[in-house]
This record gives C-alpha cells, sequence and structure tokens, in this order.
C-alpha cells in the first residue's frame, strides 16, 4: 500500500544541517495502522509531511499503491493536493471564516473532483454523521469544542474517501479524559472504514492502543519497527527499552552465553538470566532491561530469592504498588501487587522472569548515555 | 513560631508600607487627572473655538456657525475634500500594495537578501518626512529634478519624466514613505497564520491557486481592511507632504489648508478649528470603523500552531526577481532618498552631477549650518523635547497600563479610551487646539518650550500606552502576588518588581517617542516661537527661505543620528 523508501529530507539553516530523516525506509499494509513514535525533534512529523507532499524530500523514493508520489530517482514529486491523501493537523487546520458544513464541502468542491450539489450535501451530512456531529452544520468550525473540531478536522480528511489518511498528532491538544476516548474511537473509525491509517505522536500510550505496527524514530533514524507487543518486549535496544513504557536498566558484562540466545550477566546486583536482543560473547557490555511488572516481591522465608534487597520506597497507585528495592549499588523498579504485605526498610527477596529480561548489547553511541544512567544509580 | 516582638524586629513595618494605600490612590488619581487634562482640554477648546468668534480684550467671543459656513460653503473646499481623500486613499493603496508584496516576498519565499531588506527598509519610518519629500523634490522636479533632467538629456525629452508636483506625485511619496509600516504590519499578519489553514486546503485537494483565493485571501480579509484603514488616516492627518509638495503648485489637503488658516495674515483659528472638526471626524469615524474590522477579526483570530513554520516557497529561478525587487525598492526608498541629499548637501550652489561639480564639492553648508545659532538653539530644544516627551510618556503611561489591565474599578476603560484619544488628532489640529487653549486659559505657557512639550506629550501618550500595555500583559500576576506576599507596598512593588520586567518595553517605547518627537513638524509649526524652535521648524524655514543646500546638510546630520538611535531601538525592543 504506502512505500516508503531510504528517504532522506535534510534542513539548513544558517550554518547548520538537521537531518530530520536520515534514511527512512517503512511499508504500510492495505488498512493497517501505523505509527511513527518518537520524541519531539526526532524527525517523524517531517517524515509525515514529506508523504502528504507538503516537504519535498531530498533523496529516497514513496510509493502509495506501486505509483510513485515520489522519486528522486525518476524526479518525481507529485504535488500535495493532487495525492488524495487525507491529513488531520496537530492544530486541527479549521477556517475561521467557514461553517462546520461548508469545511466537509471543501474538499469535495475543490481539485478534479466536480460532484453534483446533491451528492456534495449527502456526502457532507454523512462523513458529519460518521463522527457525530450532525446538529451543528451551521455552526462555525472554531465555536466547537476541541474534541468536536478535532471530529470536524477527522470528517474533513475523510470525505473525499482517501486511501491514506495521515495524522500528525491529532490528539495532543486534547485533555486526558477525552484523549482516552478518542482513541477508542478513532481505532473503531479505522476498523470500520478499512482506511490505511499513518499516525505520529510522542505518546507512547497512545502508540501501543492505536497500532498495528510501530517505528520508533530517534534522531532522524527508524531504530525498531514491529508490532506493539514485539517493541515493548523485546526492544532492540536500550533507547527503546526506555522510550517505551518503564524499565529497569542494569548495565553488566556477560558471562556465558548460551544456546537460543540465553546468557548470564553479571550486574552490580548479582547475576541475571536473560535473553540476548541479538547474539553476545562472553564478556560483552550489555544493558539488561527488566519491566517493573516482570520483578516479583517473594517472601524470603519460603524460598531463596534471586536477589535480596531493602524496600526503600513503596507508593499505592491503584492497581499496582510502584516499589523502590536497594540493592548494593542499584535501585530496582517493582510493580508489585497491592495484595502483597511491605514495610518500608524491611528485607525482601526479588525474583526475575528470565524470559523477559532482555540484554542489549552497548553500542559504541550508546557508551556515554549508559555510563551516565549507571552514575544515577 | 516567634513571637509577634520577634516578627517586628525582622519585619519592621516601614512609613511606606502603612501610607500604600494612599500612596497607590493618589497616583491613580492624579495620573488620571493629568491624562485627562492633556486630552480632553485641547478637544474641548478645538470644539469650542469653531465656534465662537475671538475674543478681543475683556470682550469674550460670541457664538458663530460663520466659520463653518465658510469652511463647507467655500467653493474652494470641495477641491481640499476630494484631493484629501484621493491623497489618503492612493497613499493607502500604494503603501499597502508594496508593503504586502514585500512581506509576501520576504516571509513566504526562498528570496535571498530578505534579511538585508528587512532590517534596511525601517529606514523611511525614521527619516523625518520633510526630509524624504525634499529628496524626491530634488530628484523629480520638473526644474531641478536630477532624474528627470538627466532623462531629458537622454533621450531629448521637452516634458519631464515625472513630475513630483502632482497629486499623483505627493501620493508616490507619501505611499512610498509609509511602505515599511505596511511592510511590519503584513510580515506580522503572514507570521501570525497557522500554515495548518493553507495545508489543510492543499490535503483536501484545493490547487495552490484555489487555496489562495479561497482560504488565504479570505483569511487576511480583516487585516488588509484594517491596514489600508490606519495607511487611510496617515494619509488624511499627515502634514509634511501636502506642505512641501503641495502648497507651492496649489494643491490643498485639509492638513494644508489648516497651516494656511492660522498662518495667512489675519490668522483664523476659527477657520481652522472648523476644518479641524471634520479632520477630527474623519479620523474618528476611521478608527471607529477600524474598531469594528478589528473586533470582527477576533473570530477570525489564527490559531498559531505549537511551533508551526510557515514554509517558505522555493521560487527556483524566479528568487533572482524577487531579489532584484528587494533591491529597487531599497534603492528607491532608501539609497536613492539619502544619496540626493548627501549630494545635495555637499554642493555649494545648484548643480548637476558631472566631473566637474565633483571638483567643487565642499562642507561649507555643514559648517554654516552648525554654526547658525538658530540651528544650535534648536538642537538643544529638539533634543531636550525629545528626551522630556519620551520620558513623561512612559512614566505616565506605564501607570495607565496597570490601571487599565490590573485593575477593576468601574470606568477604567475610560482612562484608557482618554490616554488612547490623541490618536485621532494630526499634528497641525493639534496645534490648532492646544493655540485657542492656552490663549484663553490662565496658563502662561504660550510662546515657551512647554506648550510644544504638552503637544508632543499628548500626541504621544497613545503610543506609549500601547508599548506599556503589551510589556505589562507579559508580566505574570502571579509575579506582583509574590511581591505583595513579600511584603511590598504598592508603590515599592511598582518601583522594584513592575518597572524593573517592564523595562525593555518601557525603553522600546521610550526610544520610539524620542525618535518621533525629533521628527515632529505639524504641531511645532502651529506653537513655535522665536527662541524656541525645534530641528524640523529650522529645516522647514531654511527651504521655505530658499537654502536647500543647507537644509541638505542638516538633514543628513539628523538622519545619521535617528538612525543611531533606531539601532538601539532594534537591539532593546522586545522580539525586534
Amino acid at each position: 500500500m504506502l512505500d516508503v523508501h531510504d528517504l532522506v529530507k535534510t534542513f539548513h539553516s544558517g550554518s547548520a544541517r538537521i537531518t530530520p530523516c536520515d534514511h527512512i525506509t517503512f511499508s504500510v499494509p492495505r488498512g493497517g495502522f501505523f505509527t511513527l513514535l518518537g520524541p519531539s525533534g526526532s524527525g517523524k512529523t517531517t517524515t509525515l509531511r514529506c508523504v502528504a507532499g507538503l516537504e519535498r524530500p531530498d533523496a529516497g523514493e514513496i510509493r502509495l499503491d506501486g505509483v510513485p508520489l515520489y522519486s528522486a530517482a525518476r524526479r518525481i514529486h507529485v504535488p500535495a493536493h493532487r495525492r488524495g491523501i487525507g491529513m488531520v493537523f496537530q492544530s486541527y487546520g479549521l477556517w475561521p471564516h467557514m461553517t462546520v458544513l461548508q469545511h466537509v464541502e471543501f474538499p469535495l468542491t475543490v481539485g478534479g473532483s466536480r460532484l453534483p450539489r446533491r451528492e456534495v450535501q449527502d456526502r457532507a451530512l454523512e462523513a458529519l454523521a460518521a463522527v457525530r456531529l450532525e446538529g451543528l452544520e451551521g455552526r462555525p468550525a472554531v465555536s466547537l469544542s476541541g474534541g468536536q473540531q478535532q471530529r470536524l478536522a477527522l470528517a474533513r480528511a475523510l470525505v473525499r474517501r482517501p486511501k491514506l489518511l495521515l495524522l500528525d498528532e491529532p490528539l495532543s491538544n486534547l485533555d486526558a479524559k477525552l484523549r482516552e476516548h478518542m482513541r477508542i474511537e478513532l481505532r473503531q473509525l479505522q476498523r470500520s472504514s478499512g482506511i490505511t491509517m499513518l499516525y505520529v505522536t510522542h505518546d507512547q500510550v497512545e502508540a501501543l492502543v492505536l497500532s498495528d505496527a510501530i517505528a520508533i524514530i530517534h534522531e532522524g533514524r527508524i531504530v525498531q519497527a514491529g508490532t506493539p507487543r514485539a517493541i515493548y518486549e523485546r526492544p532492540q535496544t536500550a533507547f527503546v527499552a526506555d522510550f517505551i513504557g518503564s524499565t529497569n536498566l542494569f548495565p553488566g558484562t556477560v558471562l556465558r552465553a548460551g544456546p537460543q540466545a540465553r546468557c548470564s550477566v553479571q550486574t552490580a546486583g548479582g547475576v541475571l538470566d536473560c535473553v540476548a536482543a541479538s547474539p553476545v560473547q562472553p564478556g560483552c557490555s550489555v544493558n539488561v532491561s527488566v519491566r517493573p511488572e516482570d520483578v516479583t516481591i517473594v517472601d524470603r522465608r519460603a524460598t531463596v530469592p534471586q536477589w535480596d534487597g531493602v524496600l526503600e520506597e513503596a507508593v499505592f497507585l491503584g492497581g499496582s504498588v510502584d516499589c523502590r528495592v536497594r540493592v548494593g549499588p542499584l535501585v530496582v523498579r517493582v510493580a508489585a501487587r497491592p495484595s502483597v504485605p511491605l514495610a518500608l526498610g524491611s528485607q525482601i527477596g526479588l525474583e526475575f522472569n528470565s524470559d523477559r529480561a532482555v540484554a542489549l548489547p552497548i553500542q559504541p553511541e550508546d557508551a556515554g548515555r549508559e555510563s551516565q544512567r549507571a552514575g544515577q544509580a | 513560631m516567634g513571637s509577634p516582638a520577634a516578627l517586628d524586629t525582622v519585619l519592621p513595618v516601614r512609613r511606606t508600607e502603612r501610607l500604600s494605600g494612599a500612596g497607590r490612590a493618589a497616583v491613580i488619581v492624579g495620573v488620571t487627572g493629568l491624562v485627562a487634562y492633556l486630552t480632553l482640554v485641547p478637544l474641548g477648546f478645538l470644539i469650542y473655538g469653531s465656534f465662537f468668534t475671538p475674543g478681543v480684550g475683556e470682550q469674550p467671543g460670541i457664538f458663530t456657525v460663520s466659520n463653518y459656513l465658510h469652511a463647507y460653503t467655500d467653493r474652494s473646499s470641495l477641491p481640499v475634500l476630494k484631493n484629501s481623500v484621493v491623497f489618503a486613499a492612493g497613499t493607502a493603496a500604494t503603501a499597502f500594495c508594496l508593503g504586502t508584496g514585500l512581506a509576501w516576498i520576504t516571509e513566504r519565499t526562498d528570496t535571498p537578501l530578505s534579511g538585508l531588506h528587512s532590517a534596511l527598509s525601517l529606514v523611511p519610518l525614521i527619516v523625518p518626512g520633510i526630509l524624504f519629500s525634499l529628496s524626491w523634490i530634488f530628484l523629480f522636479s520638473p526644474r531641478i529634478g536630477l532624474i528627470n533632467l538627466a532623462v531629458r538629456r537622454a533621450f531629448g525629452l521637452t516634458d519631464p519624466l515625472f513630475n513630483v508636483y502632482s497629486l499623483a506625485g505627493m501620493v508616490w511619496v507619501e505611499g512610498l514613505h509609509w511602505s515599511p509600516l505596511a511592510f511590519l504590519l503584513m510580515t506580522a499578519a503572514f507570521r501570525s497564520m497557522d500554515p495548518a489553514l493553507e495545508e489543510s486546503a492543499l490535503m483536501s485537494g484545493a490547487s495552490p491557486r484555489a487555496t489562495f483565493f479561497r482560504i488565504t485571501l479570505k483569511l487576511a480579509m480583516p487585516t488588509t481592511l484594517s491596514v489600508m484603514l490606519l495607511l487611510f488616516l496617515r494619509g488624511i492627518e499627515t502634514f509634511e507632504v501636502p506642505a512641501i509638495i503641495g502648497l507651492p503648485v496649489g494643491i490643498h489637503v485639509f492638513t494644508s489648508k489648516i497651516y494656511l488658516a492660522v498662518k495667512g495674515y489675519p490668522s483664523d483659528l476659527g477657520l481652522a478649528g472648523a476644518y479641524s472638526t471634520l479632520l477630527l471626524a474623519m479620523s474618528l469615524l476611521g478608527i471607529f470603523i477600524h474598531a469594528r474590522v478589528t473586533g470582527g477579526a477576533n473570530r477570525f483570530a489564527t490559531v498559531t500552531g505549537r511551533g508551526a513554520v510557515p514554509r517558505r516557497i522555493a521560487l527556483g529561478r524566479w528568487r533572482y526577481l524577487t531579489a532584484a525587487v528587494l533591491v529597487g525598492y531599497l534603492g528607491l526608498a532608501v539609497v536613492l532618498p539619502l544619496l540626493v541629499l548627501v549630494w545635495y548637501s555637499l554642493l555649494p550652489y545648484y548643480l548637476q552631477p558631472s566631473v566637474r561639480a565633483l571638483d567643487l564639492l565642499t562642507v561649507d553648508s555643514y559648517r554654516a549650518v552648525l554654526t547658525l545659532p538658530a540651528v544650535r538653539r534648536a538642537a538643544a530644544n529638539t533634543l531636550l523635547l525629545a528626551l522630556a516627551s519620551a520620558t513623561a510618556v512612559m512614566l505616565l503611561t506605564a501607570v495607565v497600563a496597570w490601571i487599565t489591565v490590573r485593575t477593576r474599578p468601574r470606568g477604567r476603560w475610560l482612562v484608557d479610551q482618554m490616554a488612547s484619544l490623541p490618536v485621532i488628532f494630526p499634528g497641525v489640529v493639534m496645534g490648532v487646539a492646544l493655540s485657542w487653549a492656552y490663549l484663553r486659559l490662565p496658563v502662561p505657557i504660550y510662546g515657551t518650550l512647554w506648550i510644544l512639550l504638552l503637544a508632543y506629550v499628548t500626541r504621544y501618550l497613545p503610543y506609549g500606552v500601547r508599548a506599556s500595555s503589551s510589556a505589562l500583559l507579559r508580566i505574570h500576576t502571579d509575579l506582583e502576588g509574590a511581591a505583595q506576599m513579600s511584603g511590598a507596598s504598592w508603590l515599592q512593588l511598582f518601583w522594584r518588581i513592575l518597572f524593573p520586567l517592564m523595562r525593555s518595553g518601557l525603553v522600546a517605547g521610550w526610544i520610539y517617542v524620542v525618535v518621533v518627537s525629533v521628527r515632529e513638524l505639524s504641531s511645532s509649526l502651529l506653537l513655535w516661537s522665536p527662541g524656541n524652535e525645534v530641528l524640523s521648524v529650522v529645516m522647514f524655514d531654511l527651504w521655505q527661505s530658499g537654502h536647500p543646500q543647507e537644509v541638505a546638510a542638516l538633514g543628513v546630520l539628523l538622519a545619521v543620528v535617528l538612525t543611531g538611535a533606531a539601532l538601539v531601538f532594534r537591539r532593546v525592543a522586545p522580539g525586534g
């Protein structure tokens, strides 16, 4: 459906060069919901705008259903208004001089589409009904509430029935409750319409909830792509592990490397059995990533725990208790069940789920960051 | 916890603290009273004066409508109205088209030299209108205009290429002079427009053409109207171009007609007053429409997306053409006028540019100008007036801004309205009004520098209010609250917290008022008296008495000084 291949885009501001797209490659299948996830300034929005045709890339290729929209080699650049792609902007981009109905009619009355008046109106009303804005047709768009404006922007983008819908952080201007609600609505809309969506966000929860597939972008490059579950459970780098969800990162050295990527790692708190994200040799420096929910607090009298520690902090969060346990120089975050009895300052035992502890080989470029992190712990 | 006694030693109750309520009230009442006096007195006397004959000695004036009958039934009045409207409308259209085109080129395209243009294009706003008019006379006068003569010689024409002594010439000079203002306002408009508004039209399938006509143009409409009106008002109230280019050939507008009525013999203040009230009414109407238009524009408030940087259009090879437009504009609006001024200032007497003339160049004019006692006096007076009026305006308006922005008593809007009222006073009208007022009031300032100071302070109050209000609005109320909770009295709060925080805004406003005070001609021309000259009046006099070289020399010096002041302004102006 959408194929982006080796996309490069560089901005020059004064003498500085910024490369928001540094050889970006990804594909979105028909009907898929694909998310570009990354911190602000990572280049995800620029990638989206290149697909939209609002930016002209410097190199690479963009194809939609096999038809090139942009190709550096073949010198093709289809202008934005001829791509037939819908887009929802972060600030919505609603026109202050138009009513709600005029907004959804606009895409049907410009460009090549010259539909009969009757049909324009029918389709406009249909689009408004799909986002539950019926009855507000005559209102000026800017008088709508935040959530309504968001839905109107969606209706305007969908009314032409585009093959592909681009969404640029569409939920970031809504309050928390509304955002949660709109997430579900967006997912339902995508399922019922079957439209292919390319979504940009910096909110990892949003990405996990909505997407079929996620590409994590960091400094203009895709560092990892896959299903939400794969990315959460098998991060490839410390950046990904840290960016998606919360995690414990323990620096250490590989002691033994076994079959099926199994390995044992010596950390400052003790030895951990892990799964290596990429092949490792004994003696390799790695970071071990363990999610707080994959650490269990155990009764030291009943079993011999893997690690011993002192409970320094326990914060009740409702569904779980967020604990900080000191083990030697390390602090381990544990998401404990509320039913476990806990006393601050007491000695407790920790067990790690070795299937979900991931050893991440330290790349040279990570080294600086990692030593900094180790210093904090 | 310490005992109350211990607390007292930590926080001794100061005398000012006990007086803070009284001090605050005194300042508010004092400033309000002063603003009311400054703005309402001239207005009242202007209207009063236009209906009464001048009193002679103890004999009071008699009510009469003859001034109005004379002013508006006279056969010469219709052309004056027509000239005024055509002149102002032409000025607005010229300045708007130039300014908008330039703003589009520098803001929305990748044209080179945009930075240079933005820096230099403000020079016409700094150069006094009288000098700008003279420059264009030096260039396009049918008799002595350098370009006219050069073209005539080169092509053997008998008629001048362009006669600046015409309504078209006046419109061109005034329009060019105000084009930087249009440029500034339209640049701001282009910057505040959320690019997503245009991009979402493109993504809806609208072509760039359709996007321009159905979105961009419609969104820009309120701003366009408001800028056009503003420029029209400038054209209505301007004096320099009508006086210097229009008067010699009998093209009269209201401002020059008022000047003639006052300066004619016998001086007819009543007639000037009758013309003035019409001018005032036109300004008022303009401001009213402007408020309606911009009030409606709030509905059009274009939401700015976070960190949204409008896309610049890549012009390809066309960008050399747009760069040429920028350079051409700078040549016409900045370089050529200044060059011709410098050329004239170095001539011993009138000469056309030639190799022979180069040998005769001299700095005699500069020497003559600098040794003229009137010039020295005028320079001192101008400096004194500029500094004093700027300081007074900013001090007053800082308090006015605080009253309107931060307090809630009923009628606080009245203070703001009063301080903004002088916007409707063209300079000549202010001159007429103050003449009336201080010929009548038992305040002996007529014929002194004080009346000039009063005129300047009153006229520039509105600028000060705008600068102060925007400076104050940037200060979060919590900063004031924190000062109060730390025990600061109101005066301490103002002096130690608000003034320092507003400083950059106040300084920017102060420098602006200094610059416009130095440029001021129209009020000064009606209010000056021998010994109390200012530089602009001296230049006007030198020109009228036929000393173009000396005017040019004085003008070059003044332009250099003012440009220096403006450079400082750019440094301190927030976001400038």
